[in-house]
Parts: C-alpha cells; structure tokens; sequence
C-alpha cells in the first residue's frame, strides 16, 4: 500500500479513521501536558500514575463483570488519583525521596494489579477475556465516543492552559518566588497534576499502562531540544505528539501483527533521537561542529597574533618572513596559512610570508574583537 | 536614615523546625524601616529558613510576623524577594525579559496577562541592574553574575517598600558585587529596607549599616557600628573570632 492509497483508506474507512484521529489528539495532548511534567523534572511520576491505574480497571470489572471502557477510564482515574496522592504525602510526611516513593507506589499498585488480572482470568466468566490488553493497549478498540472524550479533555485543557498560561509558567520555573507574589501554588500543582493524571489514563486504552510514560515524554523531551522558548515548546511537543500518533497507526495498520501502542512509542522515540542530534541549538551534531569551528578559528587567532608580534617589531609590517621560523610555534599548519592567505590577511610567496595592512589591523583588534563578540 | 522608630518587620517568638530540629529558636526581632541589613552566621544558623519564614513560604510551628504592622498575607505587594540564585533551574526555556516580567505579575493578579505597561517597567529594571542588552538572551546562556542581575532586576520590578534578598553575592565577580550593593543603596536612599542573607563578614562594615547576628537563637541586633564587633562575632561563629572589625 502507498501513501497515497492510505491516506485515501484513512478517509474513507470509519475504524482507521476513528483510531487515526483517537491517537492523534493522544499524542497531542500527552505532549502539551507532557512538557510541564518535563520542566517540573516529574518525569516519573507519569510512570507511576499508569502503573498505579491498573488495579482500578480491574477493580472496576469486578463490580460490573463486564467489559466497558467508561467504567474502566472511571476506576483507572481514581486509582491513579489515589496513587499521585499517595507519592505527594509520602514525600512530604516522611523523609523518603521522590524517586523512591515514585517507585513504591509504581510496584505497590502494578503487583496489586497484575494480582487481580491473574485472578480475574481464573474466573468462570467470558467476559474478562481482552483485559489484559490495557498492559500494552489497543488501538483497535477505540471507539468514537472514546475519541470525542478525548477531543472534549483537550479542549479543556488547552482552555486551562491558556487560562493560567502565567501562573503555570511562574510555578514551573520558581515555585517559592511563585508563593511570595500570592498565587495559590497547592491549587496550581493539583490542576496541573489533575490533568497529567486524566491525559495518562485517556491514553491506556490505547497505548497500555507500561508504555504511557513515553507519550508523555518523548515528544516534550523532543520538543525542548528545538526551541528555547515555553510555549513554542509545549506546541511543538502537541505536534510531535500527534505525529507520533498518526504515523505509528500507519505503520501498525499497513503491517500485519504489528501492536499500534508500541509502534506509536517508537515513533516517538525516534522524533527524540532526531532531535538530540540534528536540532540546531542543542543538538550533539551541531554542537560538535560549533566546538571544532571555535577550535580552528582560534587557532587562526593564535597563529595571527604571533605572526603580529613578529611584524610590528618591523618598519615595514609587510617585510617578508620565512615560514620557517613559524614551525616553531606549536599549532600553525598549511592549512591555517592557507587560511589566512584566502582571508587576505598574510602574502605567501615560496618560503616567505608577509603579513597585509588587513591581516595587521585585523591581528591588532583581535583582543578587541573577541571582547565585542563577548557582549553581543 | 529616616524615622527609626518605625518599624517594617516585626517578628515575635518565632520558632521553625524541621524534623524535630529546631532551625530557629524564638527569634524575637525588629527591623526598622529603611535599612540595609546584613543576615550573619555560620551555615546552618537559619538565615535563609528566617527569610523564608517572613515571606511564608516555611510554615513556623510558632510565633508571628508583621509587615508594617499587618500580616503579611495582607501586604505582600510591599514585598520583594530575591531567592538564591541555585534555587531555580537556568536551563528552563525562557528570556532575561520573560523572567523580569514574572516581577509583574503579582500586581497583575490571577488570570490578567502582562501587557506594555508590564514590559516598560520590566525594561527599565533590566536598565538599571545593566542588562537591558541581554534582554532576549535565554537565561542559560548568561553568566552566573548575569543571572543574579536578572533575579534582583525582578525584584525591582515589584517596587516593593522592603526587600529580601537571599546571599545575592554568592558567585558573582566583584564588578557584579559592586553593581548589586551600589543598586541597594539606593533602594536605601529611596526609603526602603533592604534584608540581605550575607557571608562575607569583610565587607559587612562597608555595604551595611544594619546587622544581625543568628544562629538558630539570635545572638544581636542593631546598628553595624555599635553591634558589630568580635564579642558578637565569637557568640555566633562559636570559635574566637578575630575579623578584620579594622575601623
């Protein structure tokens, strides 16, 4: 199947289409809500949310004894509610640190909950069959009133966020500064918490408990790494979010045997790897082609100045020297005096070089010129 | 110096703990208006948990503070507080500008975004701390003098009657030093008070004009002329402390 012809089938098959925007809106919203849990450096506590989710869906199936998605989004959402709070006061009543209460909450909730998922697949009923599929999700089940759900939860959000854009800005870079200028900070903390938490439980269906974390952060982590500016990042983690979506349903949906959650996180991943090498600003690619350019232009600067040094000892500053005695200056090489020549800073003729009015003032003002560049 | 009498912090019985432990142990302590005060003593004594206190950010289990007169959930608009500039992460995606316009929003309030009035006053602040050139550098990218600037140029911004300012030297190369201590007498000359956490006892005769010595109690107050001096000195550093008190 081309793009072409896919793109075609997205239009016009109801399930593909259904999945196709569900996993979208996913995307992008666990990127949005994803890039605050980022900068808050909470980037675990969306992993201990879906994990301590688990034990409410099953919890919700033995009430009801039947498969339905509203009821479990319902049990996922206090469970994982009950969890983030249950991390918060560990934190604050005792001495444990934040990675640790994360991680005993995490195992607490997911052992309690693969207990009853053994225990419900034991049970004398055809029902329970397809439960285990919140561990890794389903794209497939999604239905049309899941994705409204969804589209309704990031319609909010985004009101929200729009709403207290200055608060949540504030609170994410200086909390106890944030304080100080009266602004409720516990409230703040919970919305935003709040809605973390009802992104990660929308997304289990689809994606699973174990991989939701990745939704939430490899497209924020992504995004950072292209722009230094919050609410271009917190946009562009929605972009990438929602690509990760749409392009992971397509491969899973053109490939046979191919589970969409997983695939969706890969494709997410990848945007990751991408940008922690090709972006500009922060990107590893770049940042080594800065440092060697800094390196040779410096060198440049060093050979010019002991060239300078020599000159000005001159009454003629263009007085021919012979290269040779600059072989006893560590770091000058062919190249850098070719350099210097296509700048035209210094003649080279045979054996000898002179140095230009150009390349003299320029030797001369390059104390200057790095303390300029210094301040721009 | 104008009006002793008056006084802009009162603080009376005041005792935090963390843990169990006492940080501070029944600070009783007035601070007049428009002073320069240094906050002196040995890490650990306190100083930024009393700064933190009077600004409720640490909740005491005793004691109580009055700004003017009033608590200060009432008067947070006469106060300012420049944090230590470690608290914070500087890789957070944002400018010099945007951080000096958070100064702002205090006066602004809930859900009102900052609009030309906000950013004149936020330009004039990042002015006089000289950084207005920096204005749309991300703040990584600036030295850490440069970010203290950014962070009292913030403070600025809230025009507050007193000021708060946890150990602003920390890090910062003496063109920096100079710069923030010539900005504080002159917040002085206006009228205000300015409270700083300080550890360079040195230099405490020459920028202050008020001190007080904590640790964990505290030890005195008052005026650096009358109060600073090796008694006081050896009382809260424990050891016997000879400092260059050389006037």
């Amino acid at each position: 199947m081309n793009p072409q012809e896919y793109i075609e089938l997205v239009f016009t098959d109801y399930t593909l289409r259904t999945i196709t925007i569900g996993t979208a809106v996913l995307g992008a919203i666990c990127g949005m809500l994803g890039s605050f849990a980022v900068l808050r450096k909470q980037s675990l506590l969306g992993d201990a949310i879906s994990h301590a989710a688990l034990p409410g869906i099953a919890i919700a199936f033995l009430i009801i004894k039947t498969k339905n998605s509203s009821a479990f989004l319902l049990g996922a959402l206090i469970s994982g509610l009950i969890g983030t709070f249950w991390i918060r006061g560990i934190i604050k009543k005792t001495h444990l640190k934040s990675d640790t209460a994360l991680g005993l909450i995490l195992s607490l909730f997911f052992g309690f909950g693969m207990l009853l998922l053994t225990y419900i697949q034991k049970m004398p009923n055809a029902n329970q069959a397809g439960l285990e599929s919140y561990l890794f999700g389903q794209a497939a089940t999604l239905l049309e009133s899941d994705v409204w759900l969804m589209v309704i939860v990031t319609g909010i959000s985004l009101i929200v966020l729009l709403l207290f854009w200055k608060e949540l800005k504030l609170l994410l870079f200086d909390p106890d500064y944030t304080k100080t200028l009266g602004f409720n900070t516990k409230f703040l903390d919970i919305l935003i918490t709040s809605f973390i938490v009802v992104a990660i439980v929308l997304g289990l269906q689809t994606v699973g408990v174990v991989l939701m974390s990745a939704m939430l952060l490899a497209p924020a982590a992504a995004a950072r790494q292209w722009t230094n500016n919050l609410a271009v990042m917190v946009i562009l983690a929605a972009i990438f979010g929602a690509f990760s979506g749409i392009l992971g349903t397509a491969i899973s949906a053109s490939q046979n045997n191919l589970s969409t959650g997983p695939v969706i996180v890969l494709v997410a991943a990848v945007f990751v790897v991408f940008s922690f090498l090709f972006s500009p600003g922060r990107g590893l690619l770049f940042r080594e082609i800065r440092f060697r350019k800094n390196r040779n232009d410096l060198q440049l600067h060093k050979t010019l100045s002991f060239m300078y040094n020599i000159a000005k000892t001159h009454e003629d500053i263009s007085h021919p020297h012979a290269i040779r005695i600059l072989n006893n200056f560590q770091g000058f090489t062919r190249k850098s005096l070719q350099k210097l020549e296509d700048k035209d800073f210094v003649k080279i003729q045979g054996t000898m070089w002179s140095m230009t009015t150009k390349g003299y003032h320029a030797a001369a003002n390059l104390y200057n010129q790095l303390l300029k560049q210094e301040d721009e | 110096m104008t009006s002793k009498e008056k006084i802009a912090v009162q603080i009376d019985d005041l005792t935090v703990a963390y843990n169990y432990k006492p940080v501070l142990w029944d600070i009783d302590l007035a601070i007049p208006e428009g002073v320069l005060m240094a906050i002196v003593g040995p890490n650990g004594a306190g100083k930024s948990t009393l700064i933190k206190s009077i600004l409720d950010i640490i909740k005491p289990i005793a004691g109580s503070i009055q700004i003017y007169g009033k608590a200060y959930k009432t008067q947070r608009s006469l106060v300012a507080y420049v944090p230590q500039k470690g608290s914070v992460d500087w890789d957070f995606p944002t400018t010099a500008l945007d951080v000096v316009m958070m100064g702002t929003y205090g006066s602004l309030g809930w859900i009102k975004r900052p609009g030309q009035k906000q950013k004149k006053a936020a330009l004039e602040a990042l002015e006089k701390v000289g950084m207005l050139a920096f204005k749309n550098r991300q703040i990584s990218q600036l030295s850490g003098g440069q970010q203290q600037r950014i962070f009292l140029a913030r403070a600025l911004v809230q025009n507050a009657s007193i000021y708060f300012m946890d150990e602003p030297f920390q890090g910062v190369d003496a063109t920096t030093e100079k710069a923030i201590i010539n900005i504080l007498k002159e917040l002085r000359k206006a009228g205000k008070t300015v409270i700083v956490v300080h550890h360079d006892l040195q230099t405490v005769p020459e920028y202050f004009d008020w001190v007080t010595f904590l640790n964990v109690k505290k030890i005195a107050t008052g005026p650096v002329k009358d109060i600073f001096n090796d008694d006081n000195l050896t009382k809260t550093y424990g050891i016997n402390y000879k400092v260059a008190v050389s006037q």
